[in-house]
């Protein structure tokens, strides 16, 4: 018991100490989560998490089955709060703002931070509905900016060339790796700030998983993006930091190469090292 | 040391194939019940029926004499009657499955709902005709019009809608509500441009089976006092009215007394059950195209 809490505290200076050199590089921080803590009825999923997401950056976030790591991607765009027995406690700020305030909008929160989820989801509606789906429930109505906004959404999600002739076909007719990057592409289309990706490459064959990781390096350039993943490759390959979580605790977040190649806390390097997990 | 004997094995065989022969033709004959009954059905109502159809019979007014009976007045009353239950039922019905599946938090207060609902499916029809008399009829005081017995039989077929709608919008999978709430988009927006588009085969053949039920109902509509007796045709929802069923009970309790309204009653019975045909194709129709598009 002594042990565990002496580790929370180390974890908690490292932490610390992350955040003061990611300030120190004088970069924005998109979202900085404060003491939170999230709860499944009485499953304590979440505990005392304290992240910074950098700008204009991928952060990776890693861990086995079970700890956490999706709950607090959807915990970002508030999505968790969809599961009826949620509590959540603390803080999370995205840009300066607390986004558990009674007076803030989750429409809003979500319209700046896109999803994309672990399975394809487009919608049963041809590929240029799909893609217009979020201008147009945000009230873009003219034919020549949502002409415009699928094409450059596509294009941003590397699809135009093999779709821009079907764009009236159903997007159901598209393979696995296509949708996914569909539903990127949708994303993009309501010109997010953030994009979360929750294990976005889990249900795809590994030449559509590479052109997605290919994709997420290209789009950092515009976006933030949190990605979750349980393959510790893809996140030494496409991230710039990486957190990793165990059984609802950050245990380390740092640079993602420190991370891999010299991981400060032991049970990191058991679990990168392929230990356990 | 084997433990499957194989000549046991060999010498069952022949058992457990014909008990599967058996329990095939028993299952079979089980579902030739049903047909044979409704082909006796029709083939009796059709043949006795379908010579007094024509277009005197189909536009004709009441009257006492057999020759020059027609169904006219009891077809406009079904229509009438179709006219107020059909949009309301579906408007409360699916607004009500919409907020039981969308809106409401799982709870005490929404389980009791569903219960409930459950229970108003099961109630006797004749017990729903009591609460129209009291309620529209004598209550509103509207009379034996249109639009009271309407009211009636859209209580009536309410359960129906709603528990068809239900099933129809909890088999929408989750993630596509997920992809849409995480664009952004509010509760109303996700319900009306994923939920409902998905969901809308299963409603709408949920509606049709309401429909066709209500076009049949029979018992309410006495306990209102709707006329058998009625020479007029009903102009609006606010006019007095007689329906197909009702038509044919009369005149098959008449018949004791005159012999050819028996065949009117199966003349009527042919016109009804054609209208009820009619609305089930059209039911499949429109859900196979809806199908389709998705």
């Amino acid at each position: 018991m002594t042990t565990l809490t002496i580790e929370k505290k180390n974890n908690k200076r490292k932490i610390e100490k992350n955040q003061s050199t990611s300030n120190a590089s004088n970069k924005k921080n998109v979202f900085e989560t404060k003491d939170l803590n999230l709860w499944y009825g009485d499953d304590h999923a979440l505990k005392e998490i304290n992240l910074s997401i950098p700008e204009n950056e991928v952060t990776a976030i890693i861990g086995p089955s079970g700890c956490g790591k999706s709950t607090f991607i959807k915990t970002l765009n508030r999505m968790v709060e969809m599961v009826p027995i949620v509590k959540i406690s603390g803080a999370i700020k995205y840009r300066e703002k607390n986004i558990f305030q009674p007076k803030y909008r989750v429409e809003e929160l979500r319209t700046q931070v896109g999803m994309v989820f672990q399975k394809p989801n487009p919608f049963p509606k041809s590929i240029y509905d799909n893609i217009a789906y979020g201008p147009r429930i945000h009230g873009i109505r003219n034919k020549k900016i949502l002409d415009q906004i699928v094409e450059k959404s596509l294009r941003g999600a590397a699809i135009w060339d093999e779709v821009k002739d079907r764009l009236n076909e159903n997007a159901y007719g598209l393979s696995g790796g296509q949708q996914q990057r569909i539903c990127i592409a949708r994303c993009l289309a309501i010109e997010p700030d953030v994009i979360l990706m929750d294990e976005p490459t889990s249900a795809l064959d590994p030449i559509s998983t590479l052109k997605v990781e290919e994709l997420v390096q290209e789009l950092k350039k515009d976006y933030s993006i949190v990605i979750v993943t349980h393959n510790m490759q893809q996140a030494a390959r496409i991230s710039d930091k990486t957190a990793f979580f165990l059984t609802g605790e950050v245990v380390e977040f740092s640079d993602t190469d420190a991370l891999f190649s010299n991981p400060e806390d032991k049970r990191t390097e058991d679990y990168i090292t392929g230990r356990f997990g | 040391m084997k433990y499957v004997d194989t000549a046991q094995v060999q010498k069952r065989m022949n058992l457990r194939l014909t008990t599967n022969k058996l329990a095939k033709s028993l299952f079979f004959l089980s579902t030739m019940f049903g047909l044979i009954v409704l082909v006796v059905l029709i083939y009796r109502v059709f043949s006795q029926g379908i010579q007094w159809i024509d277009l005197q019979f189909l536009t004709g007014k009441l009257s006492t004499f057999a020759e020059n009976a027609g169904v006219m007045g009891p077809l406009l009353g079904s229509f009438w009657l179709m006219l107020v239950v059909a949009p309301l039922t579906m408007f409360l019905g699916v607004g009500t499955a919409i907020y039981l599946e969308e809106y409401a938090k799982k709870g005490r207060i929404p389980s009791f709902i569903q219960t409930n609902i459950a229970n108003l499916a099961g109630v006797p029809s004749i017990v729903f005709g009591l609460l129209g008399l009291t309620v529209f009829v004598k209550g509103f005081s509207l009379g034996n019009v249109v639009l009271a017995g309407g009211l009636t039989m859209s209580l009536l077929v309410l359960p129906i809608v709603v528990v068809a709608s239900q099933e129809s919008i909890r088999a929408v999978p989750q993630y596509l509500r997920e992809a849409s709430y995480g664009m952004g988009a509010t509760k109303w927006q996700t319900v009306k441009n994923v939920v409902l588009p998905a969901s809308l085969p299963g409603i709408l053949t949920g509606v049709i089976l309401s429909l066709s039920r209500a076009i049949g109902e029979t018992a309410p509509l006495v306990v209102l006092g709707i006329p058998a007796l009625l020479i007029p045709f009903p102009d609006s929802i606010f006019d007095k009215f007689t329906v197909m069923p009702l038509q044919i009970y009369y005149w098959t309790i008449d018949s004791a007394l005159t012999k050819e309204y028996a065949n009117l009653a199966a003349g009527a019975i042919v016109v009804l059950l054609m209208l009820l045909f009619l609305m089930n194709s059209i039911a499949i129709i429109i859900r196979n195209k809806y199908q389709r598009r998705l």
